[in-house]
């Protein structure tokens, strides 16, 4: 099996994997280790990193957990996610971890944080109210407090709390991290026939549950070898898939898009691994500094609120131009209050600027692809009959 | 003598249960629910009064002539019953062969539905007479329906009088048949059975016994869906929850948990020692998992309901099925038969599906307690009740679960206790 | 059904909000200033100080639905390409927009000339206003309340609230009404609040009492309106609730319950404790429900979404902007899930609740997410049993009059049961 396969396989694993097998293992690597993890979309890991604690994105169990107790907790009109998190942790999953982050993405999720509270009392919970106001002054103090916070209690938990130096070692990880992202994201959108979207998105997800200095070892060597390959080109329509940034979709619904005959050149599947879209400078503050990468440099997002009236109307244009591609498949999750209520706002801009698009929803345990893959691939086709953007 | 009696109107079927003094069952009625609850009732109530009667003489033919007597009286009542109704037929689709036919083919769909009663008359007698006769659907519309439907497929003729034509015609005329109050009683019935079914003195005197015996109604208590619509008084009407919970508690007094899927809502019900409902909840917005899912099912692939739990018992490898709703259950199985999976295992997939719906509602209404009972037209279905026994023992361990033939009387049952309890309190 | 009968206090609240709805229709001549912002978190001493005219998109919706308009709002909404999935309150609001922008009242809504984006307990509510930012290209100006996550207001939060108070929010207005802050209005303001709000409080303590002389959920609405939309530091505000309050002790004193659509419910066989928004398209017949099988709501949650008093607080005029963080900060949506259930399961205990019930809105995630969990805890604090009922604010396709009385009727049914130590 080549190198390149094997880190494949290897994230493959880690994403399948509902009990955490690799962060159990760091944890029972050193005297002392502990984890922390947070729900989607965005969570300052740099912070659990730097008091010590591995941090783990909590996504769910997709398509691969039966759900027992967790629909006891929800109505039959409330996303799936939080219905796999809480089987998750009801069924022990999660039980390797000392702390569990809430950042306001949503209402859903907003409340979960205080179900935790109520499910697991011994356990350390916060909620993140990420800044939304468009001052960036504001927002900066606003953000940098919640920060010391958060840096003092997690170092309560972890018994290490973070200083200065260990803040600014983090940051400079996981700009590392951000950075190799950004360059796997490129590679795809160059040469997608070098990196098929399953499995950037394997590694992403392995991203989330693995201690990020062996990420980074593992995914150096897949960019490495992957733009080496010499994989065939195919004719394939470049898509921009929009929406599915919290519950994530089957490996298969991703599959499926690019098999009808997409290549999907960008996406905001698990957003919150390149939420900040440039480096952390590392003198100064740390904690200023990372307040203000988010204030100042997010990627604009759903979950946080477009100061510009504009914004939303030029939004998918810019994303299209940014990835060279044909159209926008918008893919939001059931229910997905962020995602379904920006799309008519997404899609007149797009359409306004004669950019192709189509809609589906999905949940993260769709079992059947046959009208993604219809949708989808007469959706390639058009594109590639009747032209991409065409304004 | 005085008896009580509870009416459930379900979705699907009406059932009725007639309690004498001392609280113990005398008689039974199911029928099809339709839209006339008022009828609905009353041919219900009416079924549970000649179970009544047949267990007033059942003791005494028994003793003086045997069992086997006792059976072919009962089937001779039964035979009696679908004669006349298979008479009434026959006569409504005369006079509507007068109403829509064309002329020109009147006298040839006469000679044919005349043709197709009589064949059937013969088929009934025939099975009558037959030991040990194959199980069937004791309704009216299903037995008479399939015969007639399958006859109707032999002698239809495309040119003439088709299959569509009969077909029609039976369709018009048997919303007739059913929605007639039952003209004939016991009395006429039980006579003709006795014609046919020999005649002792013994016989008689335990028939005359029960034609005559007057069944006092003291009290009626009504349930179930559109039960505001039953022709009783607000106060005697009880939550079809309570009912379930009462009937089922009865049935299994240790029982503490009970779970009903019926055709279109699921009820998870926790009872206390007493039969009082401590907790419950419904999952009636959408009858994704119900009864109804299951006839969808049935329909798309083609096989009665009734052999869709033998079917899944087959299967060897599991299928996940995500989704139990009724509007894509049809897409839903052509997409994974079209994908290669196999009818089996589909079918357990599905069938497992529709019971964690259940394990979710079992749990937002408190879990599962010792002793569990479930009842309700899928709990007939085997592979539905395989699903729950596997699913029961990897949740909560072992538990005793209670299953019964008769659970689909349990929400009439808890009505009738309610009726007793009220009138002797 | 046979003529309502209404309080006099009823009589009163709908002519106020008719006659606001006449002075927004008249804005676009007097030009008086207009600003839109939300129930929850709303600063109405702070928009009327600076003479503009607060709406309230949520009452606009919910008065549709009430008035039979909202599901063809909904559909049009729907047709435009907003998704099934998400608050009907927005599709509403959309919808009208669309067909014309006639408020409920029959009466054309003024366009707003600041979205004031309280963003207070909902995250739909950032959404809603970057919808109507780009239906209406009118300023807006984002309030960011932080959530209570931990169960209070940490202090660096309320800095943050009036932080933006000052930098944001004051010079919006000013810019958006050409006038000045005026620190003493909104003082005045503020007192008149606080005096309203010492009289709601009265009257929603007085369902302690035996009988209720009030229905906490159903009347209550009635009672709240002004409080949560643009009457709160208003004169005729201070009337209305000392007008209310008088009402409310001259039933207690007469020993009567609440007007409710099947007349004065004296005999008041189950006190009951509601968390949920009501369901707004069939609002008179959910209430019936309960007042058919005597059923009295003695305390609820949604009563307490625009602001919660009846645990102390009130707008304090000696720390303006303080005090309206305070304010925003307590609503009931912004509050944490144990905080919630603490809520509710003291109500229980203090109005002598038979038992209680959660109303689940599909629409919205906000109060419905973490229900089913709140109904198991607060029956395990309380050792009663809840009762759990579904439908929507104001999508009529989700209201099952069948349904909803079945569960009710159960529930009541099994209470009485329990109660006896028999079945009923």
């Amino acid at each position: 099996m080549s190198a390149r396969a094997a880190i494949v396989d290897w994230a493959r694993a880690c994403y399948e994997d509902l009990r955490f097998s690799e962060a159990r293992r760091w944890l029972e690597g050193g005297k002392g280790r502990k984890a922390c993890g947070h729900l989607p979309v965005y969570a300052p890991r740099e912070l659990v990193h730097a008091s010590g604690m591995l941090p783990v994105g909590i996504y769910g169990g997709g398509d691969m957990l039966e759900i027992i107790r967790g629909d006891a907790f929800y109505q039959s009109y409330i996303c799936h996610l939080p219905r796999s998190v809480v089987e998750l942790a009801q069924s022990g999953r999660l039980d390797f971890l000392s702390g569990v982050l809430f950042p306001s993405t949503c209402d859903v999720i907003r409340n979960l944080s205080g179900m935790w509270k109520v499910l697991y009392p011994g356990l350390y919970v916060r909620y993140l109210d990420l800044p939304q106001v468009p001052d960036p002054g504001l927002a900066t103090r606003f953000w940098k407090k919640e920060l010391q916070t958060l840096v003092h209690d997690l170092g309560e938990v972890s018994g290490a709390p973070a200083d200065e130096a260990t803040l600014r070692a983090s940051l400079g990880v996981f700009n590392e991290m951000r950075q190799l992202i950004r360059e796997l994201y490129r590679a795809r959108r160059e040469a997608p026939w070098r990196v098929p979207s399953e499995e950037l998105y394997l590694l992403l997800r392995a991203g989330e549950v693995v201690p990020v200095e062996a990420w980074l070892e593992k995914t150096r060597g897949y960019l490495k070898a992957a733009e080496r390959d010499a994989a065939p080109i195919k004719d394939r329509s470049r898509v921009v898939v929009v929406g599915a940034f919290c519950e994530q979709p089957p490996l298969g619904l991703i599959k499926t898009i690019e098999r009808a005959g997409c290549y999907i050149v960008d996406d905001d599947f698990l957003l919150g691994n390149r939420l900040l879209s440039r480096e952390v400078p590392l003198a100064g503050d740390p904690l200023t500094n990372l307040a203000e990468a988010l204030v100042r440099h997010a990627v604009k997002t759903s979950v946080l609120y477009e100061p510009n009236p504009e914004g939303k109307k030029a939004l998918m244009k810019e994303r299209v131009e940014a990835a060279g591609a044909d159209g926008i498949i918008f893919a939001a999750a059931s229910f997905c209050d962020p995602a379904l209520l920006d799309r008519p706002m997404l899609r007149a801009g797009a359409e306004a600027h004669g950019i192709p698009c189509i809609a589906f929803k999905y949940a993260e345990n769709s079992g059947q692809f046959q009208q993604f893959r219809e949708q989808a691939g007469t959706f390639a086709d058009a594109i590639k009959l009747w032209g991409g953007i065409s304004a | 003598m005085k008896c009580f009696v509870g009416i459930d109107l379900g979705s699907t079927t009406t059932k009725a249960v007639v309690l004498g003094e001392r609280s113990e069952i005398l008689g039974r009625g199911i029928t099809n629910s339709r839209s006339n609850y008022d009828l609905a009732a009353q041919v219900a109530r009416e079924e549970a009064f000649i179970t009544t009667r047949f267990a007033l003489l059942r003791q005494q033919v028994e003793q003086a002539a045997g069992q086997q007597v006792l059976t072919r009286l009962l089937r001779a009542f039964r035979l009696s019953q679908t004669l006349t109704q298979l008479t009434r037929l026959s006569a409504l689709i005369l006079k509507e062969i007068e109403r829509s036919v064309p002329a020109a083919l009147r006298d040839a769909a006469r000679e044919k539905v005349l043709g197709i009663v009589a064949t059937i008359e013969q088929e009934e007698k025939a099975r009558f007479e037959d030991p040990d006769p194959p199980a069937r659907s004791d309704f009216f519309r299903d037995a008479a329906g399939s015969a007639y439907m399958r006859l109707a497929e032999e002698r239809g003729e495309p040119s003439g009088v088709s299959f569509d034509r009969l077909v029609g015609l039976y369709d018009k005329c048997i919303i007739g048949v059913e929605n007639e109050p039952l003209e004939l009683g016991f009395r006429h019935h039980i006579g003709s059975a006795l014609e046919l079914a020999g005649n002792s003195p013994a016989v008689r005197a335990g028939v005359e016994a029960a034609v005559s015996a007057e069944l006092e109604v003291v009290r009626s208590v009504g349930t179930g869906y559109g039960r505001a619509r039953l022709p009783f008084p607000k106060e005697q009407i009880r939550s079809e929850i309570l009912c379930h919970g009462l009937g089922a508690h009865r049935m299994f007094p240790g029982t503490r948990t009970v779970l009903d899927i019926g055709g279109q809502d699921t009820k998870a019900i926790q009872v206390d020692e007493h039969g009082i409902v401590t907790s419950f909840q419904m999952n009636d917005r959408c009858a994704a998992g119900c009864g109804r899912y299951l006839g969808y099912i049935a329909d798309e692939m083609n096989i009665g309901l009734h052999e869709l739990g033998p079917l899944a018992e087959k299967s060897t490898r599991s299928v996940k099925i995500n989704s139990t709703c009724t509007v894509f259950a049809g897409a839903e199985l052509r997409e994974r038969l079209s994908l290669g999976e196999r009818r089996e295992d589909i079918l357990d997939g599905l069938h497992r599906a529709i019971i964690l719906r259940a394990m979710s509602l079992l749990a937002r209404s408190g879990g599962i307690q010792d002793q569990f009972t479930f009842t309700g037209g899928v709990a007939r279905n085997s592979a539905a009740t395989r699903a729950l026994r596997r699913l029961v023992e990897e949740n909560y361990g072992e538990k005793t679960i209670n299953i019964s033939a008769d659970s689909i009387y349990t929400g009439a049952l808890g009505a009738a206790l309610f009726a007793h309890r009220e009138a002797m309190a | 059904m046979s003529e309502v009968q209404k309080d006099r206090s009823m009589v009163i609240q709908k002519d106020m909000i008719a006659e606001h709805y006449r002075q927004l229709e008249a804005a676009p001549e007097t030009g008086d200033p207009v600003v839109y912002t939300f129930v929850p978190g709303n600063l109405t001493e702070l928009i009327r100080s600076f003479g503009a005219l607060p709406v309230l998109p949520e009452i606009n919706a919910l008065q549709s639905g009430m008035r039979g308009k909202s599901r063809d709002y909904i559909l049009e909404a729907e047709r435009s390409g907003h998704s099934e999935d998400v608050c009907t309150y927005v599709k509403c609001d959309i919808g009208m927009l669309q067909s014309g922008n006639i408020g409920p009242t029959g009466t054309r809504l003024p366009k707003p000339d600041l979205l004031l984006l309280s963003y207070t307990g909902c995250y739909t509510f950032m959404k809603w206003f970057e919808l109507l930012r780009e239906q209406y290209d009118c300023p807006t100006v984002f309030l960011q309340i932080p959530y209570q996550g931990d169960g209070t207001l940490a202090p660096e939060h309320r800095q943050y609230v009036v932080d933006q108070l000052k930098a944001e929010v004051i010079p919006a207005l000013e810019k958006a009404t050409g006038r000045k802050y005026d620190e003493e209005r909104v003082r005045h303001y503020l007192s008149l609040s606080a005096q309203a709000e010492e009289d709601l409080v009265a009257v929603l303590h007085s369902a302690k009492r035996k009988p209720s002389p009030i229905d906490a959920y159903f009347g209550a609405v009635y009672y709240v309106g002004p409080i949560f939309s643009a009457f709160r530091g208003t004169e005729e505000g201070v009337a209305y609730y000392r007008e209310l309050r008088k009402e409310v002790e001259e039933r207690v004193a007469r020993g009567e319950g609440p007007v409710t659509p099947s007349g004065t419910l004296n005999d008041q066989k189950y006190r009951l404790v509601v968390e949920g928004p009501p369901n707004w398209t069939s609002f008179r017949e959910f209430w019936q429900m309960f007042t058919d099988e005597q059923a009295v709501v003695v305390a609820s949650t949604y009563s307490k979404v625009g602001g919660v008093y009846d645990f102390g607080f009130r707008h304090d005029p000696k720390d303006p902007l303080g005090t309206m963080a305070d304010y925003c900060g307590g609503c009931y949506t912004n509050l944490n899930l144990p905080s919630r259930i603490d809520m509710l399961a003291s109500y229980i205990k203090d109005y002598a609740a038979d038992g209680f019930l959660i109303h689940s809105i599909k629409s919205c995630n906000s109060f419905s997410a973490g229900q089913l969990m709140m109904l198991r805890e607060v029956e395990r604090r309380t050792g009663l049993p809840g009762a759990f009922i579904e439908s929507d604010l104001v999508d009529p396709r989700y209201f099952s009059a069948a349904n909803i009385r079945n569960r009710l009727e159960s529930y009541l049914q099994m209470i009485e049961a329990r109660r006896q130590g028999r079945p009923a």
